[in-house]
C-alpha cells in the first residue's frame, strides 16, 4: 500500500538547516495496523505528514497504493489526499461552526458527493463511531472523546485507502484514549489500513506493528501481538 | 464554482457566522449609502442654483444707467446718465444681427384700487417682449402687445398674486383697477416661477406710462436679449460693443466704469453654475473618499476573515479541498455579501434621497437624487474592490501548506 524508499527531510531554520527524516524505508501492507513511535524530534509527525501529503519531501521515493507521489502541485495534491487519505488529528480540527454530521459529511462534499448521498454517509459513519444521537450537535458541545469519534468518521466517510491518526489520544484521558483505540482497532478488523503516530508505549501496543523513530532514522520495526482496546472498556 | 451546493455551503457559513457577515456587510452599506446621499446633495445643490436662475432667460442683458466719475467731452463729473426711447430704437438698428428683441423697463410702485381693496404694488411700464425675458407665463387673457404701446392704451397685466388679493375668486380681465391715480383695465393674468414677489407684479405699456409721467421719453433700463446662437463668447463682445457704443453716444470716458452698467445673465448664470460644479466637485470627492474609506474597511474585514480562517481552511485542505475550492468559498462568499448589502446600502440611500425632495431646500439642497447609473457603478466598483480585496487573502491562505494551518501554536 506504501512504500518509501530513502527519504530525506530537512527543514531551513533561518541559515541553519534541521536535518529531519535522514533516510526512511518503509513499506506498509493493505490491512495493516501501524504504530509510529518517537520521541519529540524524532521525526515521526514529519514523516506522518509527508506520508499524508501535507508536506513535501526532498530526496527519495514515495509510492500511494502504487501512485508515484512526485511533483503534486496542489490541486492534485488536494485531489489524491481526498481519494486516498483520511485524517485523525490531535487536536480534532473539526470545524466548530459545522454540527457533527455536517463535518462528517465535508470530505465527501469536496469528491462532489450530491447533498442527500452525502447526508445519507455522515450518518452512515457516525452510526458506527456510536454518535448517531449527536448528529445535530456542534464540536463545541461534545465531550473530547466524541469529538475525536466524530474526526474518525470524518476520516472514514472519504472511504479512504490509509486512515492517518496523528496522536489521536494525545488530548484525551487514558479511558477515552482506550475507547477510541478500540474504535480504531475495529475499523482496522474491517480491513481498512491505518498508520497512528503516538509516543504512549500502551497505545503503541494496541496495533499490530510498531515502528521506533529515532533521531530521523527507523531504529526499529517489528510486528507485535495486539493488545485489545476492549479489554479496558466497560 | 456556481453549483447549488456551492451556494448552500456559503449560506451555511454566512448563516453561522452572523457578526462576521454583519460587520462586513455594514461596512459596504454604509460605504455606499453615504456615497449616494453624498452625491445626491451635491446634486440637490445644483439644482437649487438651476432653480434660482431658471426662472429667466439666460441669453439677456440688462442695461443700467449710472452716474460719470470722470469729467469727458466738456462735461463735469457725476454727471446722471439718462436713456430715452432713442437709444431703444439705436440699439435695435445697430445690433439688429445680435438681438432678438429689445425692451424698455420703467419701475415704480403705488397704491392700486379695485372696489374696497387697496393694495401697494410694485409697476414695470414694458415693451411687448419683456414677456421672454422674464419668462412671464399667461395665465388668463394676453400681455402687452405693440398696438398697446403704439396708442398708448391703460391696460394692465396683473399678477396671478394681485388677482388673489384684489379680486378674490372674481376674474380680473375686463375689470378696471387704480394705479396710482390713472384707471386702467386688466387685460392680463400671468404666472412666474420666479417667486411670490414677480406675481406681485403689475405690467402696463411704457408709452403710457411716460405720457403719464409728463410725456416724457425716459426710460431706467434697457433689457436686451440677444440670439442663443451667438453662444457665451458672442454675448461677452456684444456686451463689450454695446458698452462701447452707448458711452461714444452719452459721451462717457470708455474707462469710466460707472457711466454705464451692463449685467449679462449668461455670465452670471455661468459664475454661478461653476461655483455649483466646484461645490458638486468637493462633495463628489467626499463621497468618493467614503467609497475608499468603504473599499479598506472591506479589505481589512477581508484580510481578519481570512486570517480567522486559517485553521478551517487547513482542515478543509486536509479534507481534499483544491485551492480553487478554497478561493472560490472566500470569493464568493465575499462577492455575496458585499453585492447584497451593497445594493441595499444603494437603495436605501435612493430612497432617503427620494424622501427628501423640497425639505432640505432650507440648506439650498432641492431635489436631491443620484444617477442610477453613477449609484450601480459606485457599488459595483465596492464589489469588485471587495472581491480583490478578498482575493489577495485569499490566494495566500489557499497556497499555505495544510500542515502549517493545522499546526496548533
Amino acid at each position: 500500500m506504501i512504500e518509501i524508499k530513502n527519504l530525506h527531510k530537512s527543514y531551513k531554520m533561518g541559515s541553519n538547516t534541521l536535518h529531519v527524516l535522514k533516510g526512511i524505508n518503509f513499506n506498509v501492507e493493505a490491512g495493516e495496523l501501524v504504530a509510529i513511535m518517537g520521541s519529540s524530534g524524532s521525526g515521526k509527525s514529519t514523516l506522518l505528514n509527508i506520508l499524508g501529503m501535507l508536506d513535501v519531501l526532498d530526496e527519495g521515493s514515495y509510492t500511494l497504493d502504487g501512485v508515484p507521489i512526485i511533483n503534486l502541485n496542489e490541486t492534485k495534491a488536494a485531489q489524491y489526499r481526498n481519494k486516498f487519505l483520511g485524517f485523525v488529528f490531535q487536536s480534532f480540527n473539526l470545524i466548530n461552526y459545522k454540527n457533527a454530521m455536517e463535518n462528517v459529511a465535508l470530505p465527501l462534499y469536496y469528491q462532489g458527493v450530491g447533498r442527500k448521498e452525502r447526508q445519507e454517509k455522515a450518518l452512515k459513519y457516525l452510526e458506527q463511531v456510536g454518535l448517531k444521537e449527536w448528529a445535530g450537535h456542534l464540536p463545541s458541545e461534545l465531550s473530547g472523546g466524541q469529538k475525536q469519534r466524530v474526526a474518525i468518521a470524518r476520516a472514514l466517510a472519504a472511504e479512504p485507502k490509509v486512515l492517518m491518526a496523528d496522536e489521536p489520544t494525545g488530548a484525551l484521558d487514558s479511558k477515552t484514549s482506550y475507547e477510541v483505540m478500540d474504535l480504531i482497532q475495529k475499523i482496522n478488523d474491517a480491513g481498512n489500513t491505518i498508520l497512528v503516530v503516538t509516543h504512549e508505549p500502551d497505545i503503541a501496543a494496541m496495533c499490530k506493528r510498531i515502528v521506533h523513530l529515532k533521531d530521523g532514522v527507523i531504529v526499529e520495526d517489528k510486528k507485535v501481538d495486539q493488545v485489545r482496546a476492549s479489554e479496558y472498556v466497560q | 464554482m456556481f453549483s447549488r451546493d456551492a451556494w448552500k455551503e456559503i449560506f451555511e457559513t454566512i448563516q453561522k457566522n452572523k457578526l462576521r457577515t454583519f460587520l462586513s456587510g455594514f461596512t459596504v452599506a454604509i460605504g455606499i449609502f453615504i456615497f449616494v446621499v453624498l452625491y445626491g446633495f451635491g446634486n440637490g445643490l445644483t439644482n437649487t442654483f438651476n432653480k434660482f436662475f431658471g426662472d429667466d432667460a439666460t441669453n439677456v442683458l440688462f442695461i443700467y444707467p449710472g452716474n460719470t466719475s470722470v469729467p469727458y467731452a466738456g462735461y463735469k463729473a457725476n454727471r446722471r446718465i439718462e436713456f430715452d426711447n432713442s437709444d431703444l430704437k439705436d440699439i435695435e438698428e445697430n445690433f439688429a444681427m445680435f438681438i432678438d428683441y429689445v425692451t424698455p423697463r420703467i419701475n415704480g410702485n403705488g397704491m392700486v384700487k379695485y372696489k374696497n381693496e387697496s393694495n401697494g404694488y410694485r409697476t414695470r411700464a414694458v415693451g411687448p417682449s419683456h414677456q421672454y425675458n422674464e419668462k412671464t407665463i399667461m395665465m388668463k387673457g394676453r400681455f402687452i402687445n405693440d398696438l398697446d404701446i403704439e396708442n398708448k392704451t391703460k391696460y394692465a397685466v396683473i399678477g396671478r398674486l394681485v388677482e388673489e388679493d384684489l379680486f378674490g375668486r372674481e376674474n380680473a380681465i375686463g375689470e378696471f383697477i387704480d394705479i396710482t391715480g390713472s384707471s386702467y383695465k386688466v387685460i392680463g393674468v400671468f404666472q412666474d416661477d420666479g417667486g411670490d414677489n414677480e406675481e406681485r407684479m403689475i405690467y402696463i405699456p411704457y408709452s403710457t406710462k411716460q405720457l403719464i409721467d409728463k410725456n416724457t421719453d425716459k426710460i431706467n433700463q434697457i433689457i436686451l436679449g440677444f440670439k442663443p446662437q451667438i453662444g457665451y463668447s458672442g454675448a461677452m463682445t456684444l456686451e463689450k460693443s454695446i458698452e462701447k457704443f452707448l458711452k461714444s453716444k452719452k459721451f462717457i470716458n470708455p474707462n469710466d466704469q460707472n457711466g454705464i452698467f451692463i449685467n449679462n445673465v449668461a455670465d452670471n448664470l455661468k459664475q454661478n453654475q461653476q461655483l455649483a460644479k466646484v461645490l458638486q466637485l468637493i462633495v463628489s470627492f467626499v463621497a468618493l473618499g467614503t467609497i475608499i474609506a468603504g473599499i479598506i474597511g472591506i479589505s481589512n474585514i477581508m484580510v481578519f476573515v481570512v486570517k480567522e480562517r486559517t485553521k478551517e481552511l487547513g482542515i478543509r485542505k486536509a479534507l481534499g479541498a483544491t485551492p480553487k475550492a478554497v478561493i472560490g468559498t472566500i470569493l464568493l462568499e465575499s462577492i455575496f455579501i458585499t453585492t447584497i448589502s451593497g445594493f441595499f446600502g444603494m437603495m436605501m440611500g435612493v430612497v432617503l434621497l427620494s424622501s427628501m425632495g423640497e425639505k432640505l431646500e432650507a440648506y439650498f439642497i432641492t431635489d436631491p437624487y443620484i444617477d442610477m447609473g453613477i449609484a450601480i457603478f459606485a457599488t459595483i466598483l465596492l464589489i469588485i474592490c471587495g472581491a480583490i480585496a478578498g482575493y489577495v487573502p485569499a490566494r495566500k491562505a489557499a497556497r499555505i501548506k495544510p500542515i502549517v494551518a493545522l499546526r496548533d501554536e
